[in-house]
């Protein structure tokens, strides 16, 4: 890479700055900002109900923040749904996985972004083309390593917690040109499975894309992440590096029992 | 402190060593089981084989029973039903139901004659003019669902006797009689049309029903908005976030069932040959289609289904009306078995969905 590759890594990829976002009478984010460096694991972390999940789902577009502003590569985006935030190239798995259960894998991959037939049969009768979400799919759930499905059409309602959190993990592996945001994506996994997961996320990152992973897995987040966000009371507390820090110290920041120097929040 | 990230992951020292199977489950493959698993994968089978077992026995039972004459007049008496069905079928797809399609139906059919006969516009665009009024109505309670954020029970209790009443007050409760309608524009019996090889007549009503039912079968199957029809109608919420605009996707759903529900009002002006603003389906349009709805095996909680069993579902009420009639028992029979059928039908679909469990 030569002095401009060096200089960009600077820039953050993903920026918020000043989000905020009431229910009522309850604020969710609270002048929080946000920086998301190009090829980096960054960990979000914070105790329940510090607004880790509202961050994430203003950055992927399913919430609308009240003010602020969010830049991605430097332009400033406005994401009026997850559609418009996938368009853009930030890929999002959620705590509740957003599958439908009654459909296929194949359909739940493509879901929003289906393949159509070429030729007539797609341009006019807008037909699907299944044989080529099909191997797209299960091609993509191999790589993943995660599962031996045997049939790709099976309906998500018939696989197990893990292998659905597999699905939902691939479908974002695969989509994601700029940002993957996974969010609690080992919760519902086995040890063997967390552990595909994480070697899933650094392959994500050798593929030179960032990623933002919220977990409540101190062990997951110390091994992986190259920065840890830390979010309390609506706002970004701090943002350390793994090595500076212990966990207990982590734990201490997110809870209030401790709070960092000033230096930890310039990392 | 770096110690502490070794312990971190030295806990999974212990996977050394550990089996590289990944989980394998026996599950007791009993018939039951099987069963249960394939009706699973194919919702439309139950009502196929009720309706099978039903043309079987009411074909040994009575012996006229096989003739064409028979079965081409249980088509011709469920076309309308059949068709109300398919736009039935659409809103149940996504959760919801539509208490007003026989309403839009009847309001259209009325609305197709009064624009003929009372403004003297040429029947093709008084046709069209329909169509497009029935969509709107569909769309007014999709709007409503979608946007307003009603529950569609509520919206569509409310639109129905809206429509009703709209339809008594714009046509005066007047009937336009059949033979006007036949000397002056033919055009809107159009459907009442029939060829008859052989001597049986089958309605061109009966061919446009089977093409509509054929057409959805399709459309929610082998397009991308089919499959965003069945997500919305799974998970709402899980939908939105995977990428599809469930609020489009209802309101196309709500407007493409008035435009079926405004169709199938054509078809009753073939099917009766007058306009009758007080024709019964505008009151009873609604239960007869969820009935197929309900027996064809669509679930009323969404995302599970086929228009095909609704159509299987149809003809079911069809045959048994047609069944105990030839049998000669009292008529109220109908109405008993087909009141059983729901409760089964329902029973039935509760069974499956433990198949995913």
């Amino acid at each position: 890479m030569d002095q401009k590759g060096i200089g960009m890594t600077r820039e953050p990829l993903l920026k918020a700055r000043g989000l905020v976002k009431r229910y009522g009478k309850v604020t969710a984010l609270d002048h929080c900002d946000f920086d998301l460096m190009p090829g980096e694991i960054l960990a979000v972390i914070g105790d329940n109900g510090a607004g880790k999940s509202s961050l994430i789902k203003a950055l992927s577009g399913a919430i609308q923040p009240d003010e602020g502003e969010i830049m991605l590569e430097g332009r400033q985006v406005r994401f009026a749904s997850p559609l418009d935030a996938r368009a853009s190239g930030i890929e999002c798995v959620y705590q509740t996985l957003a599958m439908s259960p009654a459909l296929s894998i194949a359909d739940n991959m493509f879901m929003g972004r289906e393949l159509r037939k070429p030729g007539i049969m797609g341009k006019w009768f807008r037909k699907l083309d299944r044989p080529a979400m099909e191997k797209f799919a299960r091609e993509k759930l191999n790589e993943l390593g995660l599962m031996t499905i045997q049939n790709i059409n099976q309906a998500v309602e018939t696989l197990s917690g893990g292998q659905r959190q597999g699905v939902a993990v691939a479908r974002a592996a695969a989509f994601g040109s700029k940002v993957v945001i996974l969010d609690e994506p080992t919760a519902a996994l086995g040890v063997k499975e967390s552990r595909r997961v994480l070697e899933l996320i650094r392959d994500v990152r050798a593929r030179g894309i960032p990623i933002i992973l919220i977990s409540h897995n101190m062990p997951h987040v110390f091994e992986v992440a190259d920065r840890i966000h830390i979010h309390r009371l609506g706002r970004r507390l701090c943002v350390i590096r793994p090595q500076d820090y212990s966990m207990s110290d982590a734990v201490a920041f997110m809870t209030g029992a401790k709070v960092p120097d000033e230096a930890a929040t310039a990392a | 402190m770096s110690s502490d990230t070794k312990t971190a992951a030295s806990y999974e020292e212990g996977l050394r060593g550990a089996s590289d199977k990944v989980a394998e489950f026996h599950e007791p493959k009993s018939a039951l089981k099987r069963l249960q698993h394939w009706l699973h994968m194919t919702p439309s089978a139950v009502p196929m084989i009720v309706l099978i077992a039903a043309i079987i026995i009411f074909g040994l039972k009575e012996e006229n029973f096989f003739r064409a004459v028979t079965l081409s007049t249980i088509l011709q008496q469920l076309v309308i039903v059949g068709i109300l069905g398919c736009a039935q079928s659409l809103v149940v797809l996504t959760a919801g139901i539509d208490l007003s399609v026989g309403a839009i139906a009847v309001f259209s059919s009325v609305l197709m004659g009064q624009f003929t006969f009372r403004y003297g516009i040429p029947a093709p665009l008084s046709i069209a003019l329909g169509l497009a009024a029935g969509t709107a109505m569909g769309f007014a309670n999709g709007w409503l669902v979608a946007r307003v954020k009603l529950p569609p029970f509520i919206v569509t209790l409310g639109t129905w006797q809206i429509i009703l009443a709209a339809n008594y007050i714009y046509s005066a409760n007047e009937t336009i009689r059949s033979s006007e309608i036949a000397a002056e524009a033919p055009a809107l019996q159009f459907w009442g049309y029939s060829i008859q090889p052989g001597g049986v007549k089958i309605l061109y009503a009966v061919f446009l029903m089977i093409a509509l039912v054929a057409l959805l079968a399709y459309v929610l199957r082998h397009t991308a908005w089919g499959r965003h029809v069945y997500a919305v109608g799974d998970d709402p919420e899980a939908a939105e976030l995977a990428g599809v605009r469930t609020r489009r996707v209802l309101i196309q759903v709500y407007a493409l069932a008035g435009l079926f529900c405004a169709i199938a009002g054509w078809v009753m002006i073939g099917r009766f040959g007058s306009v009758s603003p007080s024709a019964s389906t505008g009151q009873l349009g609604n239960i007869q289609s969820i009935t197929a709805v309900v027996i064809g095996g669509i679930s009323l909680f969404g995302g599970r289904g086929s228009i095909v069993g609704m159509f299987f579902g149809a003809l079911i009420v069809g045959v048994f009306e047609m069944g105990l009639k030839m049998v000669g028992t009292d008529p109220q029979w109908t109405f008993f078995l087909i009141g059983m059928l729901i409760i089964i039908a329902v029973a039935v679909d509760q069974w499956i969905r433990k198949a995913s469990a």
